[in-house]
């Protein structure tokens, strides 16, 4: 029996996370309930070090390994950095909050370090396999950290809605899946854009590629399956809300570039139209549906909605500057998502969750500092200029514009003129709305740097984009 | 003997009948002394608990008794089935069928010596495994379809218990399958040939050896891990509301399944047909003890009926001697001793199998 | 054509009809046990299927883990619960418009898409069959631990993680239940449990 060992040290990463998580499992069950912090100083410190070992390796040649199962370009190392880092700050950021609720366990560390390695395989998928173990990997991970306030009849019910609607997307792209091996006859993504250009008109093709956006759109939240996001994200607690929405947008965006423009580019005739489907319907409920909400994790809910619409946009476009936008567009939202739920725990406290859009009433009177903060993420994210979500929407669009489809165009940036409204009412709320609550606003030294550097992050990048743009497009046209 | 009879019937029959009717005549074969093996273990049972208890036992049907699980059997068949009222009376009587059908399907994979075997299955082992995992439904559904609240708990104490012990077996067989390098038995003994005894994988595979007859005894319900009966305890667990042929059934079935899991311990561990004394000869004193030779005459079917009948010895050995287990303790044993022990001797295994070690690997 | 072919196909056609008819029992069992117990059937049924066609060690497999251990355990949870059905069957009325459209838009998009037109013998000769020596095991085992040896790690995460989350989950006090604590019981006070107060002796009257 001839068997070559494969080439393991492009997925180096991986493994090191594999083993960190297992060694922080061990490791927590002999610690007690005092030392607990050692499993987050671990946690933190594999983050860390996975970054280390990322940049150290780092390459833009894609790399193909275990057989064509595994592979690693610059895409994939600027996502999986990307991913490590905003796992990093939801750690940080949901540390007090988790203490505070009795949640403050080592599970929660080892689940999310499992989740960071679904969405390093995710990023790092080349195969039909793969791409569904590491959804897998990540979404059962992130089910249970829903659920992890069990104390919580909202936590319980946020999980099984979540579980039961994941469970079906997972059909309906394993379907899909299925569908488009039975007519290519490969599981290998290089391997079926090319028999798929055969076969480009076959229903069968059509129809798993219908069923595979499905499972894709239920997984992003793109509308209509959206209905499980809002409540999930109201329902999980926010330390938990704020790790859902941010670093799994990241694999989010490598799934359906990996499936869409690595696996079904030749075909893309076929899903650019379901597609365009799926954006204008996210933009428009999103931004729409936004506005009549009361909640505001809800209300950020419905935000991601109409930011999944726009990182699909540069997928829809097809093109190398379409998927380096789109790619740029998920690492910008992740940060402003960060910041945005990192905000609110910043307001809540023991006994006392600030998910009301009232708790925010006269911010800037109980601390004129966060109120700022906030000013700049609310501003980012609606797309004002000079601030970073500004530039992701123009890299997008532009995108969009190069490939003649004007009027989609036209139509995200009236969506995204609408939405703005209610963060800016989040702005207008914060400064000239009298203050319901005078309590001081109370939180640890380290959240409070960091959440000062991720929304001056927001700003600094968003005066000079130049970097991470070429960063993002020099990545894409070299793999 | 078999091909006589198949020329004999294709004289008059088509060829694929003729198949059918071959291995209907084979199953027969195993099938009639398996069941006279399970009356007259009822009635061993008998005798040497009451030995061991300083009793007699049954004495006064036939010779010492030796009538008496004839007797029974009779009694038995004409005993009224009483079906309770609210049962659900299709379920209530499949019950029975269910348990006992698996015990005797397992057979169809065992090998009496190198050539008698009804169907020589290259995943003969994965076979056994899947189908006396089906055995515990006879157990549930008579639990539920009885409406009966000890059949209810003697039924979900079985569902549990089954379900952690399959879990230790399933993984002492993979160490068996480590060891042979194969899921058919014949390849599973012939791998333990050698050194008679010695080179049986019972030495170096002895935690799970141990933890294989253990948990087979759990799986047949027996004691001391009896508490899906518990008759102290929910008056006889799931049966409860059996009577007549259908208990008949259940016993039977019981019975069937405890000397399946004899012969399997004494195909995987105890080296099957092999001759304990194959290729043991040495001198002491002066004196050619060369006892492969001597025994050489035994054929190996007679090994392998011992090997069994030592291994259900044991069987009824266990019952005499210890106290029925608690049902946490039966889980705590399953779930934190025996999978945890039977994980890291399979490494072992594996370790020992990349070593070569001798006499078994080599 | 080859009679013992023919038969090996009638076979899994008896399968494939009566596990079909266990299929239509799951769903319209009146009780719940007895739709666990009909899903038992529809895997017994489909393993066979699979033992037509070769797939011995997928079908064994599958008789041994769900029908040995997952559906055991299932009926093992649904025997416990006390389900209405009443309850359940009540919207049944209200949505079978809903539901039927669905079911009969999916089948005719089944039947447009998986039937023999694309996946016939045309397009698909029939495989050949294996020798008689051809161990399905051995050759699963070797492709598994070969060229698929990285998904089937990651398969193995997945239940790793599926273990934590469901201890995570479920080992945990409720805050409703009362225990005691033997150590508080232990350290009880005098004082904790009476009070002793000073009064006056009354005389009885």
């Amino acid at each position: 029996m001839s068997f070559e060992i494969p080439d393991v040290m492009p997925a180096l990463p991986e493994i090191f996370i594999l083993s960190m998580a297992c060694i922080i499992l061990v490791v927590d069950l002999f610690l007690s309930k005092t030392s607990r912090g050692a499993s987050y100083m671990l946690s933190q410190a594999t983050l860390i070090i996975a970054v280390l070992i990322t940049v150290a390796t780092f390459s833009e040649a894609s790399v193909l390994s275990f057989s064509d199962t595994f592979v690693r370009d610059g895409i994939a190392d600027v996502l999986k950095i990307a991913v490590y880092i905003a796992t990093f700050m939801v750690f940080l950021y949901a540390k007090d909050y988790l203490k505070d609720r009795g949640l403050f366990k080592g599970e929660f560390y080892t689940l999310g370090l499992f989740a960071v390695l679904g969405m390093m395989i995710l990023i790092s998928a080349h195969n039909f396999l793969t791409i569904y173990l590491g959804l897998e990997l990540l979404s059962l991970s992130l089910y249970a950290m829903v659920a992890l306030h069990r104390d919580s009849i909202q936590a319980s019910e946020a999980a099984m809605k979540y579980f039961v609607l994941g469970a079906i997307a997972s059909g309906m792209l394993l379907y899909g899946m299925s569908m488009i091996y039975g007519i290519t006859g490969s599981l290998d993504l290089a391997v079926i854009s090319a028999n798929a250009a055969n076969v480009s008109d076959n229903i069968v093709l059509i129809f798993g590629i219908v069923f595979l956006l499905i499972g894709v759109a239920f997984k992003l939240g793109a509308v209509p399956f959206h209905m499980w996001v809002p409540d999930v994200y109201q329902g999980a607690p926010t330390a938990v809300t704020i790790f859902i929405g941010s670093a799994p947008k990241l694999a989010a965006f490598a799934m359906l570039m990996r499936l869409l423009m690595d696996g079904l580019g030749s075909v893309s005739a076929q899903w650019q139209d379901i597609l365009i489907l799926l954006v204008l319907l996210s933009l428009a409920v999103g931004n729409i549906v936004a506005i009549a909400q009361v909640n505001i994790k809800r209300m950020l809910a419905y935000s991601t909605i109409s930011h999944i619409g726009f990182l699909m946009l540069g997928v829809v476009a097809g093109t190398e500057e379409g998927v380096s936008a789109s790619m740029f567009y998920a690492i910008t939202y992740t940060l402003m998502s960060l910041g945005g739920f990192a905000m609110i725990i910043l307001l809540s406290r023991k006994g006392f969750e600030a998910e009301k859009l009232a708790d925010f009433k006269g911010l800037n009177q109980r601390s004129p500092w966060y109120a700022f903060l906030m000013l700049i993420l609310m501003f980012s994210m609606a797309g004002v200029p000079p601030f970073l979500g500004f530039w992701a929407k123009l890299s997008v669009l532009s995108a969009v514009i190069s490939v003649d489809l004007v009027w989609l165009a036209v139509a995200s940036v009236i969506f995204s003129i609408i939405g703005a409204f209610y963060y800016l009412r989040v702005i207008k709320i914060m400064y000239f709305d009298k203050a319901e609550s005078s309590e001081p606003i109370h939180c640890s030294k380290d959240m409070s740097l960091l959440i000062s550097v991720n929304a001056f992050a927001v700003l600094l990048i968003g005066l000079f984009p130049g970097g991470l743009l070429s960063l993002c497009l020099n990545v894409v046209s070299a793999s | 003997m078999f091909d006589w009879l198949s020329s004999f019937f294709t004289t008059f029959l088509p060829e694929p009948l003729v198949a059918v009717i071959i291995i209907v005549i084979k199953i027969v074969i195993i099938m009639l002394p398996l069941m006279l093996c399970v009356a007259y273990l009822t009635l061993a049972e008998r005798k040497i608990i009451g030995a061991m208890q300083v009793r007699m036992g049954p004495t006064r049907v036939g010779w010492r008794g030796s009538l008496q699980p004839i007797a029974d059997a009779m009694k038995l068949m004409f005993k009224e089935i009483v079906i309770p009222a609210g049962a659900n009376k299709f379920l209530f009587i499949i019950a029975p069928i269910l348990s006992i059908a698996p015990a005797l399907a397992a057979w169809a994979v065992i090998p009496f010596d190198p050539e008698k075997v009804l169907a020589d299955v290259d995943a003969a082992l994965l076979y056994i495994l899947a189908i006396t995992s089906i055995g515990v439904y006879g157990v549930i559904i008579a639990g539920w379809a009885s409406n009966s609240k000890y059949a209810l708990l003697g039924a979900m104490r079985s569902a549990a218990q089954i379900v952690s012990y399959e879990i230790a077996m399933g993984f002492a067989l993979v160490g068996v399958l480590l060891a042979a390098g194969s899921m058919n038995f014949g390849d599973i003994v012939e791998a333990q040939a050698g050194m008679g005894f010695l080179s049986w994988f019972w030495l170096p595979l002895l935690p799970l050896f141990i933890i294989y007859f253990i948990s087979g005894v759990a799986e047949t319900n027996r004691a001391p891990f009896d508490v899906a009966e518990g008759e102290s305890e929910i008056v006889a667990g799931f049966h409860v509301e059996y009577s007549g042929m259908t208990f008949a059934v259940f016993f039977l079935a019981e019975y069937a399944n405890m000397i399946l899991i004899a012969a399997l311990a004494a195909l995987m561990f105890m080296g099957g047909w092999l001759s304990p004394f194959e290729g043991i000869n040495f001198n002491l004193l002066g004196i050619a003890f060369n006892l492969e030779l001597w025994f050489a005459w035994v054929p190996g079917m007679i090994w392998f009926f011992l090997k069994i009948a030592f291994f259900l010895f044991f069987f009824l050995w266990l019952r005499a001697t210890f106290p029925r287990y608690r049902y946490d303790q039966i889980m705590r044993l399953g779930w934190k001793v025996f999978i945890p022990v039977t994980i890291v001797w399979i490494l072992v295994v594996g370790i020992f199998v990349l070593a070569g070690l001798p006499p078994w690997w080599n | 054509m080859n009679p013992e072919i023919n038969i090996a196909q009638y076979i899994t056609y008896v399968f494939a009809a009566f596990s079909l008819a266990s299929a239509l029992m799951v769903i319209t069992a009146k009780n719940p046990v007895q739709a666990a117990l009909a899903l038992v059937l529809t895997f017994f049924l489909s393993a066979g299927i699979w033992l037509t066609l070769e797939a011995e060690f997928l079908a064994i497999t599958l008789v041994l883990v769900y029908v040995g251990a997952v559906m055991v355990l299932f009926l093992f949870v649904v025997m416990m619960l006390d389900i209405n059905m009443a309850q359940l069957r009540a919207g049944f009325i209200r949505y079978l418009p809903i539901g039927l459209l669905v079911a009969v838009l999916l089948a005719v998009l089944l039947i447009m898409v998986v039937g023999p037109a694309h996946f016939g013998l045309e397009q698909f000769a029939a495989p050949t069959r294996h020798a008689a020596d051809y161990s399905n095991v051995r050759e699963l085992g070797r492709v598994m631990y070969t060229v698929y040896v990285y998904p089937f790690e990651i398969a193995s995460v997945i239940l790793l993680v599926a273990i934590i989350a469901a201890i995570a989950l479920t080992l945990r006090r409720r805050p409703d239940t009362k225990r005691q604590d033997p150590t508080q019981q232990i350290a009880v006070k005098r004082a904790d449990r009476m009070r002793v107060v000073d009064m006056k002796a009354e005389a009885k009257k």
